[in-house]
C-alpha cells in the first residue's frame, strides 16, 4: 500500500517541465542554453530530511554546504539535519543504514557504494537526466557511478581529486622546471629529490582515498588491471608488473614510514616540510594558503599541482574520490530528498560551495568546467578535469559487489605495497593479488 | 479466653494459583524470566543469527541463500585469513601474558602502605577510563612515522639515527600494537588482583612468617593460590577482551601494513560491512568461537583447581 501511495506521489509530482531559461551565467559563460528544462517535486507536506555526508577536508566545503541548506529550507520549509561521517565510517553507516531499512534519507557515500545495495535505493533517472540537459552534460564515467540497468540510482556531487602535489623551489633546485608528463621523467625527478635530502611520499597503509587513487593509477598506467570487460580477474599480467616494478623503484625515493600511512599522514608530512611531493586534493594547498601562519602562507606560494602523469597506455588512467548522492527507497519523504540534491546541483549553490573549497570536489557536469574558481588562481587549474579523466573501481570489468569488495579489502594497494617495499617479489604480489580478487569476483 | 481461628475460605483457583507459586522450581522459573529473556534477545539471537549467516551469502542489501560450508572452505584458502588468526592468536597471548605479570606486580605494589594510596590507585585506572579510540589516537601520534615523540627523544638523545618505523614494519607494528593494548589492559587486571590481594587474611602471612617462609616463599605458597579464583576469572574475562579487540587496530592501523595486524574481528568487520560480504564476515566471526571457546575453558577451569590451591595432588 505504501509503495502504491509513493509510486503516485512521485507521478502527480514529478514532472519535467519546460520553462525559460534563467539568465544566469556560470564564471561569465550562459550555461543554460535558451529552453533549458526545469524540474519541480512537490515536496511532501511537513517533510524532513536528514543528509549523511563525509566529514569535511576542508573548512569551506562544510561551511558553504550548510549555508545552502539553510537556505533550502527557507525556501521550501524542509527542516535537514545535515550530519558529517568520517571517511573510513561513512561507508560502513550507510551500509548499515541500506541493510536495516532505517537511518538517513540522501547519504553523500563514496564510489560504487550504490551498486552494493542498488535494490534499496530510490530510482533518480528524472533528476539525473534534467541536470543532464541543463548543465551541459555528464562526464562519461559519472553515468558507470550513477546508472544501474539503465537506471540511475545514484547523482554523483563530484569527485575529490588526486594531484600532484609539489615544492616548486625544491623541484626546481633539484633540476626541473616542472613536474614531469610521464612516468620515467617522473622517476627521474623523484630520484632526484630524494638525492637533495628532499623525498616525496605516497601513502601505502590501509587510507581509503590516498592509497587507493595512486596505486589504482599506476597499475592502470602500465595497462594492468583488476578485470577485463567481462570481469574475468587478470590482475596477474605483464603489465601489473611492469607497473609493480615502476613502484618498488619509486618507492625507494619516499620517506621511510609511507607502509603505515593512512589519509591524513601526507597532508601532515607536507605541511611540516618533510616531504618535496605528494599525491593529494587540493587540501593541502588550502591548509597552507588560509593559514594565519606566515610560513605556511610561504609555503603556499611554493606549492604547486600537476597532472597525473600518463604511462605506457598513452592515456590518462585516474581514480578519484567519487562522491554519489544516493536516496534510499525508505525515506517517508522522496520528493524532498529528490528535490534537495536537486538544489545542491544547480549553480546557485554549487558554483559558491566549489568557490568555497577551492575546488577540492571537481564537478560530475560540463559546465561548470566554467567555474571562476578554475581560473581564478593558476594552481586550482589542473584539478578542473578530474573526472573526464578518470576510470573506476573495478576497471575494466562492471561497478557492483565484487569490485566494492575487492576495494574494500585493499587488494591493489596490498600488492603495490608489497611489492614496492620488497616484502614480495612483483610477481608473487600480482599471483596473490590474483588469488585474492578471485574470491570476489567468482561470486 | 482462647479464640480459635478458623481458616478463611479462599476460592480452589486462588488456592491452586498459591500452590504452583509456592512450587520453588515454578518460581525460580519466574524469577529467572526476565533475565533469561534479555539473553535470549540480546545475546542468543544474535549470536545465532550471526552462525547462520555464515552459512550464507547475504550481502550488505540483500537477502542471502544458503551456501553451506562454502564461506568457510573459501577462507580455508584465504592466506589473509591465516594471517588474521595467527595474528590474534599472538595479540592475545603476548598480551595477556604482559598484562598478568606487570597487572600482578602492580596490584603487589598497590597492596602494600603507599601515601595517597587511594590518589594512586585512581590514577592507575586512568589508562581504562578513557574510551578507547582516544587511547588509540594518541598511539597513533606516539607511533607517528614522522612525529613519533618515542623517536623524537631517542634521536635527541643520540641513540637512534632515523625514526622508527612503528607502524610500518610488519612485526613493529604488531609489538606497537600489543604495548597499547597492555597499557591499556594492565589497570583492569591490576584492581581486579588488588581486590582480591585484600581479602587475604594477614594472618595466614604472619603464620607463614612464623614458619620462617621468606617472602618468595609467601607470595609462592600464600598469595598465588588464595589469589587463584579471582585470577582465573580476571584471565578469562582478559583473555576475551583482548581476542576480540577491534577498535585499537581499526584506530591506529585498520589492519596494515599489508594486512600484518589484521585480527580476525577486524577482518571479519572490514569483510563484512565495507566489503558488503556479511555471510563472509559473519563466518570469520564464528571462527572465533571455537577459540574463545577453548580459551576460556581453560582460563576458567584450569586454573579453578580447588585441590591444586590447598596444596593437594591435582586429579
Amino acid at each position: 500500500m505504501s509503495d502504491f501511495s509513493r509510486r503516485d506521489a512521485l507521478k502527480l509530482g514529478a514532472g519535467v517541465v519546460a520553462g525559460a531559461a534563467v539568465a544566469s551565467t556560470i564564471g561569465g559563460t550562459d550555461a543554460r542554453a535558451q529552453g533549458a528544462p526545469t524540474l519541480s517535486y512537490q515536496i511532501e507536506p511537513g517533510a524532513t530530511l536528514r543528509v549523511l555526508r563525509p566529514v569535511k577536508f576542508v573548512q569551506g566545503d562544510e561551511t558553504v554546504w550548510l549555508e545552502n541548506t539553510k537556505k533550502y529550507t527557507e525556501l521550501t520549509g524542509v527542516q535537514v539535519r545535515v550530519e558529517s561521517e568520517g571517511w573510513e565510517d561513512l561507508r560502513p553507516k550507510s551500509a548499515v543504514a541500506a541493510n536495516v531499512g532505517k537511518g538517513p534519507d540522501i547519504v553523500y557515500g563514496w564510489y560504487d557504494d550504490a551498486h552494493q545495495y542498488p535494490e534499496k535505493l530510490l530510482d533518480l533517472t528524472d533528476l539525473a537526466e534534467y541536470l543532464d540537459k541543463k548543465y551541459g552534460g555528464w562526464y562519461d564515467v559519472c553515468r558507470k557511478f550513477g546508472m544501474r540497468d539503465g537506471r540511475w540510482i545514484a547523482i554523483p556531487l563530484g569527485a575529490a581529486g588526486a594531484r600532484i602535489v609539489y615544492r616548486k623551489s625544491w623541484l626546481n633546485e633539484a633540476g626541473f622546471e616542472t613536474w614531469p608528463k610521464d612516468l620515467d621523467g617522473m622517476l627521474k625527478a623523484c630520484q632526484a629529490l630524494k638525492a637533495k635530502g628532499k623525498p616525496g611520499g605516497l601513502a601505502l597503509g590501509n587510507a581509503v582515498g590516498d592509497a587507493n587513487t595512486w596505486c589504482h593509477w599506476i597499475v592502470w598506467a602500465f595497462g594492468g588491471k583488476m578485470v577485463d570487460e567481462q570481469d574475468r580477474v587478470v590482475i596477474n599480467s605483464p603489465e601489473t608488473i611492469a607497473a609493480l616494478e615502476y613502484a618498488k623503484q619509486l618507492y625507494e625515493t619516499f620517506i621511510p614510514g609511507t607502509l603505515s600511512w593512512l589519509d591524513a599522514n601526507n597532508n601532515k608530512a607536507f605541511i611540516d616540510g618533510q616531504i618535496s611531493w605528494t599525491i593529494n586534493g587540493i587540501s593541502v594547498y588550502y591548509s597552507a594558503k588560509t593559514s594565519n601562519d606566515p610560513q605556511l602562507k610561504a609555503m603556499a606560494e611554493d606549492i604547486e599541482h600537476a597532472e597525473l602523469p600518463i604511462g605506457p597506455v598513452g592515456r590518462p588512467t585516474e581514480l578519484h574520490l567519487t562522491v554519489p548522492a544516493m536516496v534510499f527507497k525508505y525515506t517517508k519523504y522522496p520528493n524532498a530528498a529528490k528535490d534537495y540534491i536537486r538544489f545542491m546541483m544547480e549553480q546557485e549553490q554549487y558554483v559558491p560551495w566549489q568557490n568555497a573549497s577551492i575546488g577540492y570536489f571537481s564537478q560530475p557536469l560540463r559546465a561548470y568546467e566554467q567555474s571562476p574558481i578554475w581560473t581564478s588562481d593558476p594552481k586550482h587549474t589542473p584539478y578542473r578535469d578530474l573526472m573526464s579523466k578518470m576510470l573506476w573501481p573495478g576497471y575494466a570489468g562492471s561497478l557492483g559487489y565484487a569490485s566494492a569488495g575487492a576495494m574494500a579489502d585493499f587488494i591493489i594497494v596490498n600488492m603495490v605495497a608489497q611489492a614496492a617495499s620488497g616484502a614480495k617479489t612483483p610477481k608473487e604480489a600480482a599471483a596473490e593479488a590474483q588469488r585474492r580478487a578471485e574470491r570476489y569476483y567468482k561470486l | 479466653m482462647a479464640t480459635v481461628l478458623k481458616p478463611q475460605s479462599v476460592s480452589p483457583r486462588l488456592a491452586t494459583l498459591s500452590r504452583i507459586l509456592d512450587h520453588p522450581t515454578v518460581l525460580s522459573v519466574i524469577f529467572m524470566l526476565p533475565a533469561a529473556s534479555i539473553l535470549l534477545l540480546f545475546l542468543t539471537y544474535p549470536l545465532g543469527l550471526g552462525i547462520w549467516m555464515g552459512f550464507t551469502d547475504v550481502r550488505i542489501g540483500r537477502p542471502g541463500v544458503f551456501i553451506g560450508l562454502e564461506n568457510y572452505i573459501s577462507l580455508w584458502y584465504d592466506g589473509v585469513f591465516w594471517l588474521s588468526v595467527f595474528n590474534t592468536l599472538l595479540y592475545t597471548t603476548v598480551a595477556t601474558v604482559l598484562k598478568f605479570g606487570l597487572g600482578l606486580w602492580l596490584a603487589l605494589l598497590l597492596n602494600h602502605s603507599l601515601p595517597f594510596k587511594a590518589f594512586i590507585r585512581a590514577i592507575v585506572l586512568l589508562p581504562y577510563i578513557i574510551p578507547t579510540v582516544l587511547s588509540a589516537i594518541a598511539f597513533w601520534w606516539i607511533y607517528d612515522a614522522q612525529f613519533s615523540i618515542i623517536s623524537w627523544s631517542l634521536e635527541r638523545l643520540g641513540l637512534i639515527d632515523r625514526y622508527i618505523d612503528f607502524l610500518g614494519d610488519p612485526w613493529n607494528a604488531r609489538w606497537s600494537l600489543i604495548a597499547a593494548n597492555v597499557w591499556r589492559g594492565i589497570p583492569f587486571v591490576a584492581i581486579c588482583l588488588l581486590a582480591g590481594l585484600q581479602t587475604i587474611s594477614p594472618s595466614l602471612y604472619e603464620a607463614a612468617a612464623l614458619d620462617g617462609a621468606n617472602a618468595w616463599q609467601r607470595f609462592r605458597h600464600v598469595t598465588v593460590p588464595m589469589l587463584m579464583p579471582i585470577l582465573s576469572i580476571v584471565l578469562t574475562f582478559s583473555v576475551l577482551f583482548t581476542f576480540t579487540d577491534f577498535q585499537l587496530i581499526y584506530a591506529i592501523t585498520r589492519g596494515g601494513p599489508m594486512n600484518a595486524t589484521h585480527l580476525m574481528a577486524t577482518l571479519a568487520f572490514q569483510r563484512a560491512i565495507p566489503g558488503g560480504q556479511l555471510g563472509e564476515g559473519a563466518a570469520i566471526a564464528t571462527a572465533m568461537i571455537p577459540f574463545l571457546v577453548f580459551a576460556t575453558v581453560f582460563s576458567y577451569y584450569g586454573l579453578q583447581r580447588r585441590k591444586w590451591q590447598q596444596g593437594a595432588a591435582d586429579d
